[in-house]
């Protein structure tokens, strides 16, 4: 039996990690976008444990949900990448800046 | 400490070292592929906290379907790579801080919770004779959530139009059937009888 304590630090440790992640990577979007699916992953953990740990299976269907969205998430982030890098010749962070925001 | 423990740590240290290479590759290519480990050891770490089927589709969707599309995206751009590590050692200090923060406040609030008992005690193993993790998902998804499940799939239409409308381009000079020209065509559009006196040898 997996003790619920141990599965939430290493889904905190994930996350923490894809945090550390976004910041060191903040130049390249492809990197972005992958922190983030680690992040969906980390919180995809604490969800699949308390389900586990309280025997009820909504948990588990929220992580479906959440697999779904993540899904369609970054195939549209990759989409906009890719008509980004067709503009631009560039997917640097830093670069835009058009909207001035 | 039981066998399922043994590998649950055994597949937790592994899932953080992947999780390290994704976010410190120098190639994003190699990012993408220690993010498929990561995805390949949470799977396994699923399958004995007996989500099985989630840790399938972690598998089919995941590893599958989106790492291949980050793969195939990462190639097709020809991005300058050493250009966008600029500034990784400048941010590295400020990143691992908030990580830092991040993980001692989460263990904190484990650690608190743990102590006070306050966890819930955990349930029966679910694994009897004749059980389906997946029919009993199932049996939820298409009775109680059969409208979050129907929402879902229009979801993943309009990411299917979005994408495609994104990235749909038209090029000069391409060649392409006009099918409304062909169908609507007529025989003197194409043919011309041409009236012209017999040419007959000298």
């Amino acid at each position: 039996m997996i003790p619920l304590h141990s599965v939430l630090l290493l889904a905190g440790l994930l996350f923490a990690l894809s945090v550390a992640g976004i910041f060191l990577n903040r130049k390249n979007v492809i990197l972005l976008l992958m922190c983030i699916e680690l992040m969906l992953l980390a919180v995809n953990f604490n969800f699949v444990a308390f389900a586990r740990q309280l025997g009820d299976l909504h948990g588990q269907l929220f992580v479906f949900f959440i697999m779904t969205v993540a899904a369609a998430e970054s195939a549209i982030g990759l989409a906009i990448l890719v008509v980004l890098f067709r503009e631009r010749r560039s997917i640097d962070v830093d670069e835009l800046d058009s909207m001035k925001g | 400490m039981s066998i399922v423990e043994i590998l649950f740590y055994g597949f937790a240290a592994l899932l953080i070292v992947a999780a390290m290479g994704v976010i410190t590759a120098r190639n994003p290519v190699h990012c993408a592929l220690f993010l498929v480990w990561a995805f390949f050891n949470s799977a396994c770490i699923w399958l004995l906290m007996e989500a099985e089927f989630l840790a399938i589709v972690l598998m089919l969707v995941y590893v599958g379907a989106v790492m291949v599309l980050f793969l195939f995206v990462v190639m097709m751009l020809d991005v300058n790579i050493a250009k966008l590590r600029e500034g990784f050692t400048r941010y590295a200090p400020l990143g691992v801080l908030i990580a830092a923060l991040v993980v001692v406040e989460i263990g904190s609030v484990v650690w608190v919770k743990s102590l006070g008992g306050a966890a819930p005690e955990a349930t029966a193993s679910v694994a009897v004779e004749g059980y389906s993790n997946t029919r009993a998902l199932g049996e939820l998804l298409y009775t109680k959530y059969l409208y979050p499940f129907e929402l879902a799939a229009v979801l993943l239409l309009v990411a299917i139009v979005a994408a495609i409308a994104l990235t749909m381009r038209h090029r000069v000079g391409m060649k392409a059937q006009d099918i409304a020209g062909q169908v609507s065509v007529r025989a003197r559009d194409r043919v011309r009888v041409v009236k012209m006196p017999a040419e007959t040898e000298q």
